[in-house]
């Protein structure tokens, strides 16, 4: 294969990608979730790295097994690897615009764009929009999510929690 | 890489007492005070399983293993975990008449995530890349933990006359046994000298000083010496509880190794 070629097969895998999602929130992709950090080509193999979200994800054995039978598929490819490498860390600013919007639509309030690990956020409604919102419970359904209830449009909705690194004293 | 028997240590450590822990845990699940705490308690539960996981594969790339095996097969000799994290949540089992005890799942849970938190601290500086990387990651995850157990802690213990009863008990009942969390072992200075992690000493004090903070804000009498009078799970040394925890948590892996479970 010609670098060329190999540029574009890496681009179709990209492509192809963007229709595995994440089991728990389907709506979105995971490269809209910032979770894919690297494809690679090398001959007729695919590399795909992927940053899990939370460590104990039990989605993950999920995601690997839907990259594998997406990617298997490209002309061009005949073997798939998937690796979790643990750098870079996955944090919530990865997630695109696209992303935050799916979020929004699955009724998820996406992360805050800038949040200092600790400090309290502003969640504003996925439904309406109104930040008189009260957090009901830290934790929710997933790890990565948590619960709140909406004061303005009387809705429960959950939002992403924000994954920031921590800085050392 | 050549075994490095301290940092071996060091890895068996970390992970068999996120392992235990989040194993007791687990059998809170159904039993927890309400809904909302059973939602928050089993996410926690699930990080630190993750965490556990992602040392056993440290582990088994320092050629110790099989992550599974390591977790699921060992006999309780080899466990590193403090005994505090083993033992039984109390009287019954999750399946017949659990009578647990809350107040101790909290203070249990509270101290040793603010040994954990200055664990990472230190861990996120390890000379050993794997770890300090894991550690990045693990932090992230603590930061909720660590605002749940607080909460808690704090609440219950500035509560009713009951509550407070039944926590000064359970406080009483950590403390003498979280000598043994604050430990690392017989290899603890090489694992310092090495930098793979801080002085059994800084953390210790660490812990304490932060302890007593947290004492003289909710107006609680500070407990005096710390104990560990049961034995030091990083020698191998445990009680019965843990022989049943790994029993137990292991009954279904065990009848056929060679499957995906």
């Amino acid at each position: 294969m010609t670098g060329i070629e190999s540029k574009q097969v890496v681009e179709t895998v990209y492509q192809v990608l963007q229709s595995v999602t994440d089991p728990e929130i389907d709506s979105v992709s995971i490269r809209d979730l910032g979770m894919v950090e690297k494809v690679d080509v090398d001959g007729s193999k695919a590399i795909v790295s992927v940053l899990p979200t939370f460590t104990g994800c039990p989605a993950l054995d999920i995601i690997q097994r839907d990259i594998v039978n997406a990617v298997i598929e490209v002309d061009g490819i005949e073997e798939v690897e998937v690796i979790f490498p643990s750098k870079p860390i996955w944090t919530t600013d990865r997630i695109t615009d696209q992303g935050k919007e799916q979020l929004k639509q699955f009724g998820i309030s996406p992360p805050p764009a800038n949040h200092t690990p600790g400090e309290p956020w502003e969640i504003p409604c996925p439904y309406c929009g109104s930040v008189y919102t009260t957090m009901e419970n830290l934790f929710g359904p997933t790890a990565c999510r948590c619960i709140l209830y909406c004061r303005s449009c009387k809705n429960p909705f959950e939002a992403m929690k924000p994954v920031a690194n921590i800085g050392d004293e | 890489m050549a075994q490095d028997k301290a940092l071996v240590e060091l890895l068996y450590t970390l992970a068999d007492d996120d392992f235990i822990l989040a194993y007791r845990g687990s059998e809170w699940l159904g039993l927890a005070p309400h809904i909302e705490e059973d939602v928050a308690y089993s996410s926690i539960n699930q990080d630190m399983m993750g965490h556990a996981a992602k040392y056993y594969h440290l582990l088994e790339e320092l050629g110790e293993g099989d992550a599974d095996e390591l977790s699921h097969l060992r006999s309780p000799e080899k466990f590193r975990n403090a005994v505090l994290l083993e033992e039984k949540n109390g009287e019954g089992t999750y399946l017949e008449q659990p009578q647990y005890d809350w107040a101790f799942a909290v203070v249990r849970n509270y101290f040793y995530s603010i040994h954990k938190k200055f664990r990472m601290d230190s861990l996120r500086q390890s000379s050993y890349e794997p770890l300090s990387d894991t550690a990045k990651k693990v932090s992230i995850e603590l930061q909720y933990h660590l605002m749940h157990w607080e909460t808690w802690f704090k609440q219950l213990m500035t509560s009713t006359d009951e509550a407070k009863r039944r926590m000064t008990a359970a406080v009483e009942r950590c403390w003498n046994e979280m000598g043994g969390v604050l430990s690392l072992g017989p290899m603890a200075e090489e694992m310092a000298e090495k930098g793979y992690i801080a002085s059994e000493e800084t953390m210790r004090t660490k812990w304490l000083d932060h302890m007593k903070k947290t004492f003289e804000q909710i107006g609680a009498d500070f407990p005096g010496e710390l104990g560990m009078t049961k034995g030091n799970g990083r020698q191998g040394e445990h009680t019965e509880d843990l022989t049943q925890a790994l029993e137990t948590l292991s009954e279904v892996y065990e009848t056929n190794p060679k499957v995906a479970w």
